[in-house]
């Protein structure tokens, strides 16, 4: 069960949390103009990388608010979570590796 | 049975404390402080099961447990009746105690005596994956021939019969370091860690008593005091700091992401006192900040022909049994070793008055100091030799021996004769929880083993488990990884062996029997075989022998197996691969991972204010999501049918009652809320005004149908959601997804308030004057109250939100008070209104009444790949919004097209027949399979009110064909049906809009 | 290929089994192949097989980075049904069904395909209705799935529990009596001799780093661990790893890979006759032939490749297990793991073409991918023999995700009240 440092509360366990997928998919400011490929490119189609993800969580059973966090998917070590609206902080996959979920 | 094998004194047992345990219906005898093996060993029986495969016999193997064959059946509470019997326990770690019932297992008609013991004359054809390569003719016999015997013969225990009657619990648990493993790197680990009191250390043992490797040793002295008198200070030391906790009894099976690490206790099992209610077993999950991994290595048995028959133990274990039990596990002893340590083993057996002897695989020159001290104690030893093979049946009565030249050859024979062996290849450190952290593991040829690479995670191994045998060093290294250190003075352990894979022998080797993994019956040649056929990589030789694949999870076997891979493709070890480890570390019971969550604990049932009274009335249940609801009220000899009909003609007569508190309920509120809904529903809110109702529908970004319910306006800035029962905890995280993560600049707020609200709703022509008496504040008249409004006011002195609005078609008014306060109105409302005949109704009849109206259940006539349109809805999606949530997904090609299933009526050709709910529907039932389905039905009930039945379907361009017949299957074959709207009641009298 | 049979057996038994040669080679990568699979599991070796046996095509080279059938064919909990709802679903699965009851006999490899039934319980309202809307569009499809009573559930699976105090009480069940299990990793063998024997290569140890173009951008091979490899086609059937490898052939798709965990217990001798499967309560239960009942559980939450999931998983799992079992509470859970599963928005897979001319894809079977391997490595093989999908597989195209024509399975099946 990872442990997931919530921005708002601290570190909490991920049975508080619901994922919610891939973070920084802007939702297209006007949808009704969006040709079907990219409509369903946004809807669907997903990086799914092997190693630094974005991703959004929702702490549910908690403060109830949405935020995001950049994990290792290879190692499921968390290297960063941030507020809502901050750009995804600039780390590379090495800083990942290091043991950092103490 | 007697002791006659216990030594007259010594030993951790308390032989003030006598007990007994029944084995194979005879009683043996122990002492506090056995366990079933040194019990057994006690009386002189080895004989302890029957292999998997091909049934030989066999004994006790270890003390640990790393057992793999000493399996027994085991019936922890007799006395208590039926559900405390488990099979496949390791005689080595149960511990002893009164009351015990075990038995050996996988034999008939007995242990002495097993007909599957043919199994082992027939074993040249039943080599590892003989299965792959026949039983395959002919076809049919597979499933009622020959896997019906292969299952009967495989298995080991019999499952347990009953439900389990033992009680597990379950415990969280933080620190700031763990320790697994009470030997004496662990300890020292512990000392240094929580010599800092605002350090919280858990030190956790699967033993049930501390000290590890220390607990077989009487020779060993730490600065100057006997080994165990320093793990006495030790852990009396612990003991009294109050930011200590150990736990023995405690096996940390699985270590998972960011230290998380598992552990199992043993609570109960070894207490003969413990009172009925105890938990059998606690589960721990402890997140740690630090984990020191201290959990000791493993010894390797060696290879060779019959090393399987009982009486040969590992040498460690005979050490073990000799001096922690008193026990001695026989007279005549030959220690076979290729390992320093198994000396140790020869003196102390010696001193204890077996004979002993010494056959050593090494070279005199390849030996240390042990050798001299053997050979000076007056311990035969032939160095330079191998085992040729074993002989013996059910127990072990020699073992021919001879010198292996320089060239390799098998010198002269000699048989020694013995009733006890006791073998060791060297030792394996356990790495299993290091590499379930998914640290990386390296290769380390001088220990001939996988030892800690990289941690992964906040971990360090400390002692045997990552290499480090000799005993200053173990302390020393064990009190560096608490974070201290210690330079303590202990007597120099025997350390070092050498490697040796499969001792030589000049047999023929495809026709003996040297065992590897000793459970599942695999052998040297099996592996060899699955090499052979291509079989490289060791996760294929597991797969293809299973060799490493039993209950033990190859604790004993797995080094014997890669090496011998490895030397067969000649190539080094690593590159074979290392077999993952997984958790758990030794099995654990289903019992202990569900702690309580059985019965009620299961899944919490969610129950409405209005439950009890359902309850009191007879009502009958059905589990709507989380929620129990009253499904039907019946009256003396109705059955559902009859009760529903009452029900749903009440509602249509007069008045009926009914619980709606389980819809879900979000307030939306904010100087954005009307925007805010503009967005998340398909219709427009914006000019809504203060006081109305509307139909709400919500879409996925898909376009597909997620949720419905009826949406109030209390304010301008003020709206009350009502969501589907079951939808209302995803509504929520879809509403607050949208408002936080794409629209932050809407000031909006999002409360759940599901549970705030009692929901009584009052349906029929009668609601008003039920209702009347009791309201204040607000004017119940048509015209001041129309339908689809709200208004707040008071009910029976409550504050009361009071909706206008209908899921029946009749007069309806949905009544929100506090919860609190829900029984008691609810209760008022149903007294007074009984001279209107006011009526209960439950989820059936509301499912009747609404599908009457043609009303949709979200979930029930939509599954996910619905549209709006489909459901004849698309006068709710808004063509002037620019944008909602789903909008976009509404124009796929695919969400045009035509032919789309349309929601519409059926109607039944015989009007009393109720089709299926999930019915397939095909327009001519005469034509081949596959057959053309064009839909399916969605909701089918007996509607009294309209005197037939009547269902709702899914219809390809089903609108454009009402008054078409179609046919609809039945679980006999096919009836007819027409097409119809999916309205089916006119509501006569005072309706909705009256 | 040295045949199997109870003859050749007792011949080498005889023989102390010296005689059996290598069931598929160990060979060096030639320069180039017609047809190259990326991914050695089930799916991939079922494909090269068959494009060897139905197609004649046998310059083909299967590549997998690890040793084969090591990925998600080694880890799924053999289970073994076609009784899917949706027409295009159910020709997929049931094509595999009749497959799997002719393979062992057609690899000369026992598979140890049981048809011992599956049963899936209905535990509410919608359930029922869920399970009847299958159970007869099966029979219109001419597959194999009957309603049974709760009585009758436990009539056919004696361990069930029935009672009606359970928390979600039997309602009733859905059983394929032709679907069971198989033995997964014979069924990566079996076709990997198949194969092999036919002259496919199969080259283990070989990870594929990117792709080779012609100028006009269609396939010209692959570049890989061991060198570059030529090939006309190249088919991509890397499971939980397709991802990846379409990342550095510089292409998106429209999956996500989970862990997925599953157990087993300790062996125990005959206690569970079947196949059960509860979706309500999340749980799914056998008992391989070795003794051992083997569990499946949930998919974690989130993205991972660590092959390994959180243990809450597993213990809800068992809650539920013991909910319907209770007496297997005793019984001990003996080994657990992980896989790495590729969802698809719609829970079902793509089978076809790629934006890329001549690349190919077979993926996103998510958590239900080995049922399907003999229907799936049949159908994937005529495509990338012909080109062109086969008529089974057309519908699991890449463009659904543009035009919405989705094959929602589990939306049909799972859409809670």
């Amino acid at each position: 069960m990872l442990l997931i440092d919530c921005p708002y509360c601290g570190k909490r366990p991920e049975v508080e949390f619901h994922c919610g997928g891939e973070a920084h998919i802007a939702r297209p400011e006007m949808p009704t103009a969006v040709e079907d490929a990219d409509w369903g490119s946004f809807l669907y189609y997903r990086t799914n990388p092997k190693g630094l993800h974005a991703e959004r969580w929702l702490h549910g059973h908690g403060c109830g608010r949405w935020f995001n966090a950049l994990r290792d998917t290879v190692s499921d070590a968390f290297v960063a979570t941030y507020e809502m609206g901050k750009p995804r902080p600039d780390r590379d996959e090495a800083t990942a590796s290091s043991p950092s979920n103490a | 049975m007697s002791q006659p094998f216990r030594r007259p004194s010594g030993g951790r047992i308390d032989r003030s404390r006598p007990l007994a345990v029944t084995f194979n219906g005879k009683q043996l005898e122990g002492f506090a402080g056995d366990t079933v093996a040194s019990m057994l060993i006690a009386s002189g029986q080895h004989l302890a099961g029957r292999s998997f495969k091909y049934h030989r016999p066999r004994g006790i193997l270890s003390h640990g447990s790393d057992e793999p064959s000493a399996l027994l059946s085991v019936d922890w509470r007799a006395d208590r009746g039926a559900g405390y019997r488990d099979p496949n326990n390791r005689a080595s770690v149960v511990e002893a105690r009164d009351g015990l019932v075990v038995n050996t297992q996988n034999h008939w008609p007995s242990l002495e005596t097993d007909v599957g013991a043919v199994n082992d004359l027939l074993s040249p054809i039943f080599v590892a994956g003989f299965y792959y390569k026949t039983f395959m003719w002919p076809r049919k016999f597979w499933d009622r021939v020959y896997e019906p015997v292969i299952r009967k013969a495989a298995g080991l225990g019999e499952a347990p019969e009953v439900r389990d009657a033992d009680r597990y619990s379950n415990r969280h648990a933080h620190c700031d370091v763990l320790i697994v493993g009470a030997g004496p790197a662990g300890l020292a680990a512990a000392l240094a860690a929580s010599a800092d009191g605002e350090k919280r250390v858990i030190l956790a043992d699967e033993g049930f008593e501390p000290g590890g490797a220390l607990l077989n040793d009487v020779t060993s002295e730490i600065d100057g005091k006997p080994a165990m008198a320093w793990v006495a200070e030790t852990v009396a030391t612990l003991d009294a700091r109050e930011n200590v906790v150990i736990l023995p009894r405690t096996t940390a099976f699985g270590y998972y992401n960011h230290n998380h690490v598992c552990m199992v206790e043993r609570v109960s099992d070894h207490r003969a006192d413990a009172p009925e209610g105890l938990a059998r077993e606690r589960l721990w999950q402890v997140r740690a900040g630090e984990v020191v991994l201290a959990a000791g290595s493993h010894e390797r048995p060696l290879v060779f022909e019959n090393n399987d028959r009982p009486g040969i133990m590992l040498a460690e274990s005979v050490r073990a049994f000799v001096n922690r039990w008193a026990v001695l596990p026989g007279n005549e002893l030959v220690v076979v070793t290729s390992s320093a340590s198994a000396y140790r083993t020869a003196l102390d057996a010696k001193a204890a008055g077996m004979r002993v002897s010494i056959v050593d695989i090494r070279l005199d020159a390849d030996c240390g100091t042990e050798l001299s001290l053997a050979r000076d104690g007056g311990i035969t030893v032939r160095t330079g030799h191998t085992v040729i093979k074993a002989l013996g049946g059910k127990r072990v009565t020699g073992l021919v021996v001879a010198p292996i030249s320089a060239n390799g050859s098998i010198g002269e024979k000699t048989t020694l004769a013995c009733d006890c062996v006791a073998m060791s290849g060297g030792w394996t450190p356990s790495v299993h929880l290091f590499s379930q952290s998914r640290g990386k593991l390296r290769f380390d040829v001088e220990l001939d083993a996988f030892v800690p690479g990289t941690s992964a995670q906040a971990e360090r191994s400390a002692g045997a488990c990552r290499g480090v045998y000799d005993l200053s060093a173990v302390i020393a290294d064990g009190a560096k990884a608490g974070g201290g250190s210690s330079t303590p003075q202990a007597t120099v352990s025997f350390a070092g062996f050498q490697p040796v894979r499969v001792l030589p022998t000049d047999a023929d080797a495809t026709k003996i029997k040297a065992f590897i993994d000793f459970q599942n019956d695999v052998t040297a040649k099996d592996i060899k075989l699955a090499v052979r056929e291509g079989f490289e990589s060791i996760e294929h030789v597991k797969r293809y022998t299973t060799t490493g694949m039993a209950t033990d999870q190859g604790k004993t076997s797995n080094m014997n197996a890669l090496g011998l891979v490895a030397g067969i493709l000649d190539r080094p070890l690593p590159a074979v691969g290392t077999t993952t480890f997984r958790p758990p570390y030794t099995p654990v019971t289903f019992g202990a991972l569900i702690g309580p969550a059985r019965d009620e604990l299961f899944d919490p049932v969610r129950r409405t204010p209005i439950d009890p009274w359902a309850e009191k009335n007879g009502a009958v249940f059905e589990p709507v999501a989380l929620w129990r609801r009253a499904k039907y009220f019946p009256q003396a000899g109705e059955d559902m049918h009859a009760a529903v009909a009452r029900e749903t003609k009440a509602v249509r007569t007069t008045v009926g009652i009914f619980d709606a508190s389980t819809l879900g309920k979000i307030e939306v509120i904010g100087p954005d809320a009307a925007e805010f809904m503009n967005r998340i529903y398909t219709n427009a809110w914006l000019k809504l005004k203060t006081g109305g109702c509307r139909y709400g529908l919500m879409l996925r970004e898909d376009g597909f149908v997620y949720d419905d319910g009826v949406v109030a306006r209390l304010a301008e800035d003020r709206f009350h959601v009502t969501t589907t029962t079951g939808g209302a905890p995803r509504v929520m995280r879809h509403m607050e997804d949208y408002l936080q993560t794409e629209w932050p600049d809407l000031d909006v707020f999002l409360t759940s308030i599901t549970e705030q609200w009692a929901v009584i709703a009052l349906q029929g022509p009668n609601a008003r004057k039920v209702l009347e008496p009791f309201v204040s504040e607000i004017d119940l008249a048509e015209d001041a109250f129309p339908h689809m409004t709200v208004k707040t006011g008071y009910v029976c002195g409550v504050p009361c939100r009071l909706f206008r609005v209908s899921f029946t078609g009749e007069l309806g008014f949905e009544v929100n008070v506090p919860a609190d306060y829900g029984e008691a109105v609810w209760k008022t409302l149903y007294e007074k209104g009984q001279k209107h005949g006011i009526t209960p109704y439950g989820t059936e009849a509301m499912h009747v009444l609404r599908a009457e109206m043609g009303f949709i259940v979200v979930g029930q006539e939509t599954d996910g790949t619905v549209t709006a349109d489909d459901l004849g809805l698309s006068g709710l999606v808004s063509k002037v919004k620019t944008d909602f949530v789903g909008k976009r997904s509404l124009t796929r090609p695919d969400m045009v097209a035509e032919g789309r299933r349309q929601l519409v009526g059926l109607l039944t050709k015989n009007p009393d027949e109720v089709l299926d709910e999930g019915a397939q529907v095909v327009d001519d039932p005469g034509q081949p399979i596959p057959m053309k389905m064009i839909g399916h039905v969605t909701s089918s009930y007996a509607s009294s009110n309209c005197g037939r039945s009547i269902a709702m379907a899914m219809i390809d361009g089903g609108r454009t064909r009402i008054g078409e017949t179609v046919f609809v299957t039945t679980p006999a074959g096919f009836t007819e049906a027409v097409i119809s709207n999916a309205v089916f009641y006119d509501v006569k009298g005072e309706t909705v809009d009256a | 290929m040295r045949r199997f049979s109870l003859t050749s057996l007792l011949k080498e038994a005889a023989n102390g089994h010296q005689g059996w040669e290598r069931q598929w080679r160990a060979p060096e990568p030639k320069k180039e192949y017609d047809v190259i699979i990326v991914g050695g599991g089930g799916h991939g070796l079922a494909t090269a097989y068959y494009l060897a046996s139905v197609h004649g095509v046998t310059n083909v080279a299967v590549l997998e980075r690890g040793w084969i059938g090591g990925g998600n064919t080694g880890r799924n909990t053999t289970i073994v049904r076609s009784n899917y709802l949706f027409d295009e679903s159910a020709g997929l699965y049931e094509h595999a069904m009749k497959l799997w009851e002719g393979l062992s006999q057609e690899l000369n490899y026992n598979v140890m395909f049981s048809q011992r039934g599956v049963l899936m319980l209905a535990h509410n309202h919608h359930d029922v209705i869920s399970f009847k809307r299958h159970v007869y569009a099966n029979r219109l499809n001419g597959i194999d799935n009957e309603w049974l009573s709760p009585e009758e559930c436990k009539a056919y699976c004696p361990p069930l529990s029935i009672s009606p105090d359970l928390r979600y009480p039997v309602l009733g069940g859905a059983l394929q009596r032709r679907g069971g299990t198989a033995r997964h990793d014979a069924v990566a063998w079996g076709y990997a001799r198949g194969a092999d024997s036919r002259g496919v290569d199969i080259i283990q140890n070989c990870e594929v780093l990117g792709l080779k173009r012609h100028p006009d951008g269609s396939v010209a091979g692959v570049e890989t661990s061991r060198g570059t490899i030529g090939a006309k086609r190249v088919g991509v059937v890397a499971a939980g790893h397709t991802g990846v490898v379409m990342s550095r052939f510089g292409l998106r798709m429209p999956v996500e890979s989970v862990p997925l965990q599953a157990l087993v217990s300790e062996p125990v001798k005959p206690v569970f006759p079947c196949v059960v499967m509860s979706n309500a309560v999340h749980a799914y239960i056998s008992q391989s032939d070795k003794g051992e009942l083997v569990i499946g559980a949930g998919t974690d939450q989130y993205v991972s490749y660590s092959q390994q999931g959180g243990i809450h998983i597993i213990n809800h799992t068992l809650d539920a297990i013991c909910e319907l079992f209770p007496q297997f509470g005793r019984m001990r859970m003996l080994r657990s793991w992980g896989g790495i599963v590729d969802v698809t928005p719609d829970r079902s897979p793509i089978l076809g073409k790629t934006p890329i001319e001549g690349l190919f894809v077979n993926c996103g079977w998510g958590t239900g991918g080995f049922k399907a391997t003999p229907g799936s490595g049949h159908v994937f093989a005529h495509t990338l023999a012909t080109g062109e999908p086969h008529k089974i597989n057309a519908p699991f195209s890449l463009d659904r995700f543009r035009t919405g024509r989705l094959i929602d399975e589990a939306a049909a099946a799972a859409v809670a009240h």
